[in-house]
């Protein structure tokens, strides 16, 4: 039914809205907020959203070092680090993806394009001197590739001066790093590189931790060795293998 | 001069100096349309080259020259300098004219908001250059880039609500309605997901304040609804001032506008979770997103049908006016891409087509197609307006259409080819139940396709540089107008 009078005030049309821009954006704010609100909220109260599994440790500091370059060079632009639950990918790469396993992820590195391989469970596969000559040369190794060389990250020594900043950081946002393990920091660097050091304290601290068995060039730290240290850790915390489904294990 | 001068058209008497303009800003509208082409041709030549180098990988050369450091500064020129300025410049263009009145706060302030969005860029693509990257898509730039454009976005934001208020007409006009809410959504998108702490005030490094699977959902929260806002709404926006002025017909229907606004803006925001399907987020939010993607292709269409019919009438115009042809066209893209959209949504399409270069080949349909054309058919507009100096050449004109539209077939038709074959080959078992292809594989298979990609991007780009050639040549002969005019008083 047509309104004989359009502005009449008794009835409330959409050129009330716009008419007013305090209305406007209002109505504008409370649209857009609703979804994002319902879907993103509840992934911090719901306590199943990351069903905790045994054996997920913060990154050792050489790991995290080592994912710091991971982040820089972009490779999350090629390599994705979740394995949706397909036969298929199960297959190529191994037990799909659990929230568990990225929960001290600052940032997340799930990745949205596979122009190479998901890297997820890349951790123990290849030896360190297979990753060695595939990141200087990819296409030496796997001659299809279209992967960029990394023999730069061979040149440039690691800089480790600022990592008790990088785990006080982490520690502020929720990651268990603890006031011993900034201490300890340098001294767990070296101790994984094989430079010296406490192994036995390195791997009472971060349980499962391997020693570089060796470096690019021995005797100096480089910022591939650090890559290197944190592919090899990619999956392995998690073992699916064992007896039971570790998924399944937690209580609720 | 007064500001009746600032509103007579370009075919009118030419003034000595067209930049001093009572009233309405358009010094800072003009900046913003040169800043969009310097990006244009910055953004678009990275993405060739990068393009270029998945095909030959020979051209990844040290550090600064590789595929993953280059892919942001693409992504950043383009989405954030490209679109960001084009929007910056039809936003505050249309504002003042839709409104009748000049921009509040002032022209400092505009020119602050100006040189600062400019400032954002280089420090973002310097980071990245340098290995400054927080590493979540679309939103790289560090901790203090960040803060910089937040600021930058917040001042955009008074100037753009404040002229808003003080308008001169009663109503708002449509194409404000969609570039208030990117105003809005836009900085709130990147505020909540660029939450990070710095290690130490004097490092570029910093650690997102989320993790794992909230940051996953909050980061495709804010990707989706770049493109939702950034990429559709403030083009949308674009569309309902400069398709009709360019056509000289009214929208098609008011009340279509209507709807089709309010279901936008509140289905889109639902629609990120679909960037996650089969993936450790929970299923419900998984289903959620799904669900929302599939409905969110009716408002989309509902703005397409309203651009699309708004050239009713004057259909012959598209034979004679390739500006208007640009616009109409990127209105059907808009169409093509928010029908895949969804398709792509569809949990059985998206476990086929995810990681795959289908997707790329959907956004770029969206961004070459919908959002460029969009941009290049407004500013074929725009800029005799702005400098009072008819178009160079529409011949010109024409040669870009044809070269962007065979560029964008070829990289959309070679995506598809390869992303379908890359999900296909991924999936593919022998006859004794083993997978059939290792990855490599399907990486090999790909090289025909990323050569004609990057041939697409070719084509493009030429069309690209034809168009910058006529906006120079426009511009250049307006100022020589103005010197001969200066001269001779």
């Amino acid at each position: 039914m047509a309104n004989p009078n359009p502005a009449s005030p008794a009835k409330f049309t959409h050129a009330n809205i716009e008419k007013s821009v305090p209305l406007l954006l209002m109505l504008t704010f409370l649209v857009i907020s609703l979804g994002g609100i319902v879907e993103i909220v509840p992934l911090f109260t719901i306590q199943s959203t990351v069903q905790k599994v045994g054996n997920i440790r913060p990154y050792t500091p050489l790991e995290l070092l080592g994912r710091d370059i991971y982040i820089r060079e972009g490779c999350y632009l090629c390599h994705s680090q979740m394995i949706r639950s397909f036969r298929d990918e199960t297959q190529r790469y191994g037990h799909y993806s659990i929230a568990a396993e990225s929960m001290y992820d600052h940032p997340f590195q799930w990745g949205s394009k596979r122009i190479g391989p998901d890297l997820a469970r890349v951790g123990g596969r290849y030896s360190n001197a297979w990753h060695m000559a595939h990141l200087t040369d990819p296409r030496a190794v796997v001659p299809q590739s279209v992967m960029p060389p990394y023999a730069f990250l061979k040149h440039d020594a690691l800089e480790t001066a600022d990592i008790d900043e990088r785990l006080k950081t982490l520690a502020i946002e929720g990651v268990p790093y603890d006031n011993r393990m900034e201490i300890a920091a340098q001294s767990d660097i070296l101790a994984q590189a094989g430079l010296g050091g406490d192994a036995a304290a390195l791997t009472k601290r971060y349980p499962g931790a391997k020693v570089a068995s060796a470096l690019v060039y021995p005797g100096k730290l480089t910022e591939m060795d650090a890559l290197i240290a944190y592919l090899q850790v990619l999956g392995t915390m998690v073992d699916f293998n064992a007896a039971g489904d570790p998924v399944g294990t937690v209580k609720p | 001069m007064n500001s009746s001068a600032a509103v007579a058209p370009p075919s009118g008497v030419a003034p000595a100096r067209p930049w001093v303009i009572d009233g309405y800003n358009e010094a800072v509208v003009r900046k913003f349309v040169l800043a969009t082409l310097f990006w244009a041709i910055v953004g678009m030549s990275i993405g060739l080259f990068i393009a270029t180098e998945l095909a030959f990988p020979l051209l990844n050369f040290g550090e600064y020259g590789n595929f993953g450091r280059l892919r942001p500064c693409h992504t950043t020129a383009v989405v954030i300098g490209f679109t960001g300025n084009a929007l910056f410049a039809s936003s505050l263009y249309v504002v003042q004219r839709t409104c009748r009145i000049g921009l509040f706060g002032g022209p400092r302030f505009a020119n602050f908001v100006f040189w600062g969005f400019q400032l954002f860029l280089v420090l973002a693509i310097q980071g990245y250059l340098l290995g400054a990257t927080k590493s979540k898509e679309y939103a790289e730039a560090e901790w203090y880039a960040d803060l910089w454009l937040a600021i930058v976005w917040i001042a955009y934001a008074v100037i753009f609500i404040g002229t808003l208020v003080r308008r001169k007409e009663p109503h708002i006009y449509v194409a404000n309605w969609f570039f208030l809410s990117y105003v809005i959504v836009v900085g709130v998108l990147w505020i909540t997901n660029n939450m990070t702490l710095p290690i130490d005030l004097l490092s570029s490094k910093s650690y997102p304040v989320y993790a794992g699977v909230q940051d996953a959902m909050i980061q495709w929260w804010f990707g989706h609804n770049m493109v939702g806002f950034l990429l559709t709404a403030g083009v949308i926006g674009m569309m309902y001032y400069f398709l009709p002025k360019q056509a000289e017909r009214p929208i098609y229907s008011y009340r279509l506008s209507i709807v089709h606004f309010w279901a936008l803006i509140f289905l889109y925001i639902w629609a990120g979770p679909h960037h996650l399907q089969y993936t450790a987020l929970p299923d419900w939010t998984q289903t959620l997103g799904v669900a929302f993607s599939i409905m969110l292709w009716i408002p989309s269409w509902g703005g397409m049908v309203n651009g699309i019919m708004t050239v009713s009438g004057v259909w012959d115009k598209l034979r004679t006016d390739p500006i208007l042809r640009f616009l109409v066209v990127s209105v059907a893209f808009y169409g093509m891409a928010t029908f895949e959209g969804p398709l792509l949504a569809i949990p059985a399409v998206n476990g086929l087509a995810h990681y795959t270069d289908w997707i790329i080949g959907h956004v770029h349909s969206g961004a070459l197609g919908w959002v460029a054309f969009m941009v290049f058919g407004s500013f074929y507009h725009l800029v005799p307006r702005l400098w009072r100096q008819q178009l160079y050449s529409l011949k010109m004109v024409e040669w870009h259409f044809w070269l962007g539209s065979v560029g964008i077939l070829l990289y959309i038709t070679s995506m598809w080819i390869s992303g379908i074959t890359a999900g296909l080959m991924w999936k593919a078992y022998d006859s004794y139940g083993l997978l059939r292809y290792s990855f490599v594989d399907s990486v090999a298979a790909m090289h025909p396709f990323y050569v004609v990609r990057a041939l697409g991007g070719g084509f493009y780009l030429a069309g690209v540089v034809l168009a910058l050639t006529n906006f120079g040549l426009t511009i250049a002969r307006a100022n020589t107008r103005v010197a001969v005019a200066v001269a001779a008083e």
